[in-house]
């Protein structure tokens, strides 16, 4: 592949935060979503995010994407502090590095796969070619539909496809199985990790299901707006032998 | 940017046809403002256009100098005064054309014309038939209008009396002339085709019929650059003295001239007065209704960004999408506004006569609609773009933030308490979000102001016409007399049978003079008591004329900068033509016109004059109609019978066919825009509540429910807007009511409920339907994919 797949030499960290925080709302109605987060995660891993809902797994993500603000504490993405980047800043980090997958899928309606895909190869400096995107996830014959013409686990693969054709540093996915069967849910985790391990991607991804942990090279778990527990994971199975 | 923008331009393309019904809504409220300002404009430059190179073509006069029999060779002395291009002396008089099924000899004006001339000053335009011969002295050429009105062709034999004798004319031709775009029988305001005729004989004819002998009785010519009216004036006057100069004038009172000056006067206010509105409102609303299309694409803005693509892409995104819409109403605006304005023009050219129109296509208009279109657009999505992208994207993404909805307090709970849970929704959504329903009801309101506007423009001239023809006059027949008789004459009138009512009039045409401010109107000298032509000021009270002085309308006060007590002077234009003076004894406020009264008495003593009377006013029994037009008919000197019946057909007529043309467009659009609005209105509540109307069609609610939160919403928002609409059309009319005042018209402001009414009506049909389609759109959620897909 390209060199920006293997720009995150292993043993590097991806990202570091220290007593990371984040409020919302004020006063007596305030929630704390983020109580001091202190976490490292190295360049290349496929991390699993665990923890009940509402534990601030998404908040973090979002942070860390470079889609929402902390209102305390660092983040880091290698050397480059997070926390104090500028909208214009982010914008450029999230452009040249980030790839999302939402729960939803969040493909824009009116554009067919093959130009959701497009969408963000456009702006990327040195994306793959946005069929092999598509073949990457198996959805090369379906390269011509629209999102309402896709079922959901289509719809969740045309956006993996999305978020890597950029060639990502980072892939970040919020539940991306959690609107799928467990057979659909495997085949998209098998993408995942096909491009993790193929292009080195550091990749994020938050679950309910625990079983998903099996695959990770780090397991994180979160809980009431901290991390509880971190395990390292020597014993990484295939996506095939998971199911939920 | 632009590189990578065609992914996002794609996009563009898409979002904009599936939007298309409100897209399309919205390019019609815009254009319906543009497309009136472009009219209106074309139009207007059109109208003058054509005027002037019709006035040039045939030669229109620059001034008229009338007098009673001056010699021919005077016309040399004429011609060698400076300012002087070219003078011709004609004859020109008045006759009476007795049609066999015309209830009253029609007024005529009859002049000499020299068939073989090559570019005669006012020349006429030969429209059907041929010229008259220059030998035979049965042959005319007939004003086309008359003979249309009365279905006269050449060939067609008329019968004319002229200075009291009747001949019988072979009609050779039918003409237009510059000189009588405006057909108006004497003593009358509104043009009417069938009661004035003008004819042209050769000058033999003439000299016969008028017994002028190598003489002329008007001395018509045209200026040379450097002309200075007020010295030719002087100069003619006093060429003419001895022969019977009744006084020069100029082309500016000659009185076609004008009432078509006059007419293009007020049309040029109507329309730079009226399309700003149309323009203000629609931009208003156009504005609106972008800001609130991009705040439903909030969560694909959050997505965009989350990309990568930069604040400046997506504001550049989303400009070009309102751009687009902007445009389009623009160019439709344009493209309708010049065909409007060919078609209203060729209406006019009918209306005034004009053999042609010169359409200008004003191509500064198109720059003008395209800036106003797009800057308006772009501020309305600059807002929407700025607050959608300064939220962080994962704010933006979220699904549309449940606004915090509170059980209410006292008030609210008790409504609630007799609620449904769809009307709780309905009344809590709108309480939750004050500021956004207000802004819907405010563009409703808006909209329905035009509406309301236009009602009360017709309202005002129902007025108008009710107090011309039921307060003011009163009578059903207006005689008038070649010259002012005897009172016995009204003796004679009163023993015709079927005349059940006279009352006499002494009016005079005169020239006022204060202080080296002169205006040229007329003195109407009413009996005591007048019932049938009554002089009443804006609260329709009978003015007192009771005492020897002179009572001003106030815009005639202003224009003579004078008050009461002061002395004015008074040049009388017609039998010896004294200058008198009489006190300005009351100044009243008048709705139409510059008149002056007087009581009859006194001014005939000031004229001395005793006992003369220039008109008289009949009431007639219905069922001897005939009979006693029949009888007038016979009555020699009568100048002109005008049929009151008539003249109010006359003015509805061109309110409704002539210019009012114009008013009509301008309700259609009014409707256009409230529809649009009301349209886009309900179709971005439905856009912002798919999800929520999805999830209570999954919860078991039918259609008609799920519909009627919507629909219940909307028409709460109607109804809200009824108010505001009726207030803003009062604000707004009661500005244009002003505006479109001249010195000469004052345009009342008159508040009827019906003009809300129809409004409302309007507002609440827009609703309904926009609320059918709605509601098919609510039938047609595809619960499925709403609730799946997240956009
Ligand atoms: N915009 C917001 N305003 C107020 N509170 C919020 C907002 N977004 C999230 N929260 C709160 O912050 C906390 C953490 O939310 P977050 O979305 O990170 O949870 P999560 O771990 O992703 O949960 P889930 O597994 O259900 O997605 C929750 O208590 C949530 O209610
Ligand atoms: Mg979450």
């Amino acid at each position: 592949m390209s060199e920006s797949a293997v720009q995150t030499a292993p043993g590097k960290l991806a990202f570091r935060t220290s007593d990371l925080s984040k409020v919302y709302g004020e006063g007596p109605a305030a929630v704390h979503a983020l109580r001091g987060v202190d976490l490292e995660i190295p360049s290349g891993e496929l991390v699993v995010l665990l923890g009940p809902s509402g534990s601030g797994k998404s908040t973090l993500l979002n942070i860390l994407g470079g889609i929402d603000r902390a209102s305390s504490g660092q983040a880091y993405f290698q050397d480059d502090e997070l926390t104090a980047m500028t909208d214009r800043r982010l914008t450029a980090y999230r452009r040249r590095h980030v790839g999302f997958v939402f729960q939803f899928y969040n493909l824009m309606p009116s554009l067919t796969a093959h130009e959701n895909v497009d969408l963000v190869a456009e702006i990327a400096t040195d994306p793959m070619p946005t069929m092999e995107a598509l073949d990457l996830v198996g959805l090369t014959p379906r390269a011509t539909h629209f999102p309402s013409e896709l079922s959901g686990g289509e719809q969740q693969r045309v956006a993996i496809a999305r978020a890597i054709a950029k060639n990502p540093t980072v892939l970040f996915c919020d539940e991306p199985t959690g609107a799928l069967d467990s057979k659909t849910g495997v085949g998209v985790l098998k993408a995942l990790q096909e491009v993790n391990t193929r292009l080195g991607t550091t990749t994020l991804i938050i679950t309910h299901a625990a079983a998903t942990a099996a695959m990770a090279d780090r397991v994180i778990h979160f809980a009431d707006g901290q991390i509880r527990e971190v395990i390292e994971n020597d014993h990484k199975v295939s996506p095939d032998e998971i199911s939920w | 940017m632009l590189a990578f923008a065609s992914i996002l331009d794609r996009k563009l393309l898409r979002d904009l046809w599936r939007i298309k019904g409100q897209a399309a809504a919205i390019i019609f409220v815009i254009a319906a403002g543009i497309s009136l300002f472009v009219m209106s404009h074309g139009m207007m430059i059109s109208l003058d256009e054509t005027m002037r190179a019709y006035y040039e073509r045939y030669r229109f006069a620059d001034m008229y100098a009338p007098a009673k029999r001056a010699p021919d060779y005077i016309v040399e002395e004429i011609s060698a005064l400076p300012g002087v291009n070219d003078v011709e002396g004609r004859i020109s008089g008045g006759g009476l054309v007795t049609l066999p099924e015309a209830p009253a000899p029609i007024s005529a004006r009859v002049m000499s014309f020299d068939p073989e001339a090559a570019a005669p000053i006012n020349g006429v335009h030969l429209s059907e038939g041929r010229m008259i011969s220059p030998t035979r002295q049965d042959e005319i050429l007939l004003l086309k209008s008359f003979a249309d009105a009365h279905g006269l062709a050449p060939g067609d034999s008329l019968s004319v009396t002229m200075n009291g004798v009747r001949h019988s004319f072979a009609i050779a031709g039918l003409a237009l002339s510059p000189e009588f775009i405006y057909a108006l029988p004497p003593g009358d305001f509104v043009v009417d085709d069938a009661r004035f005729a003008a004819l042209w004989l050769n000058e033999e004819a003439m000299e016969a019929a008028y017994d002028l002998d190598g003489a002329f009785n008007e001395a018509v010519l045209t200026f040379s650059p450097n002309a200075n009216e007020e010295f030719l004036i002087a100069a003619l006057d006093r060429i003419l003295a001895p022969y019977g100069a009744t006084g020069a004038y100029s082309r500016a009172d000659q009185i076609s001239n004008k009432f078509l000056v006059e007419e293009l006067a007020q049309l040029s206010t109507m329309g730079r007065v009226m399309p700003p509105i149309f323009v203000a409102v629609s931009i208003f609303l156009l504005n609106i209704v972008v800001t609130r299309l991009v705040q439903t694409e909030r969560e694909q803005i959050g997505l965009i960004k989350a990309f990568g693509y930069s604040n400046r892409d997506v504001a550049v995104h989303y400009l070009k999408f309102v751009l687009a819409i902007a445009l389009g109403g623009a160019l439709v605006g344009w493209g309708g506004g010049i065909w409007l304005g060919r078609m209203i023009g060729e209406i006019y050219r009918i209306y005034f006569h004009f053999p042609f129109l010169v359409f200008v296509a004003d191509f500064s208009t198109l720059g003008i609609a395209l800036a106003i279109s797009a800057l308006a657009a772009a501020a309305g999505a600059f807002f929407a773009v700025r607050s959608a992208v300064t939220l962080t994207p994962a704010v933006a993404m979220r699904p549309p933030a449940p606004p915090k909805f509170a059980s209410g307090d006292g008030f609210m709970k008790t409504i609630s308490g007799f609620l449904d849970q769809p009307s709780r929704m309905i009344l809590r959504r709108l309480s939750r979000q004050p500021g956004r329903a207000l802004l819907t009801a405010f563009g409703i309101g808006a909209a329905m102001g035009l509406s309301v506007m236009m009602r009360f423009n017709v309202n005002a001239t129902d007025y108008m016409l009710d107090v011309s023809f039921n307060v003011v006059d009163r009578s059903d027949v207006f005689v008038s007399f070649v010259e002012p008789l005897s009172d016995k004459t009204v003796l004679e009138l009163q023993s015709i049978n079927g005349v059940t009512l006279v009352e006499p009039v002494r009016s005079t045409p005169v020239m006022f003079n204060h202080d080296r401010i002169e205006f040229l109107g007329g003195i109407t000298g009413l009996p005591d008591k007048a019932a049938l032509n009554r002089a009443v000021d804006t609260d329709l009270q009978d003015v007192d004329i009771t005492g020897d002085g002179v009572v001003l309308s106030e815009q005639l006060a202003k224009i003579l900068e004078i008050a009461p007590g002061d002395m004015l002077s008074v040049e009388v234009r017609e039998g010896r033509r004294p200058t008198l003076e009489i006190p300005v004894t009351g100044i009243v406020e008048s709705l139409i016109g510059t008149p002056a009264y007087m009581n009859m008495d006194a001014l005939n003593r000031q004229l001395k004059e005793p006992n003369r009377v220039s008109g008289a006013y009949l009431k007639i029994d219905p069922r001897l109609r005939q009979e006693v037009y029949n009888e007038i008919k016979a009555i020699p000197k009568v100048a002109g019978v005008s049929l009151r019946r008539e003249a109010y057909q006359n003015f509805e007529d061109m309110i409704d066919e002539g210019p009012g043309v114009f008013r009509h467009i301008m309700t259609v659009f009014s409707i256009i825009i409230a529809a649009g609005v009301v349209y886009n209105s309900a179709r971005i509540a439905y856009i912002e509540r798919e999800r929520d109307l999805a999830s209570l069609r999954v919860l078991g609610f039918t259609k008609i429910e799920t519909g009627y939160v919507l629909l219940g919403e909307l028409a709460t928002l109607a109804i809200i807007a009824l108010p505001i609409g009726s207030a803003l059309g009062y604000l707004i009319w009661s500005y244009m009511a002003a505006a479109l005042s001249t010195e000469l018209y004052q345009i009342p402001v008159i508040y009827k409920e019906d003009g809300l009414g129809y409004a409302a009506i309007i507002v609440l049909l827009a609703t309904a339907f926009a609320g059918a389609f709605i509601q098919r759109d609510v039938a047609k959620i595809d619960l499925a994919s709403a609730l799946k897909t997240r956009d």
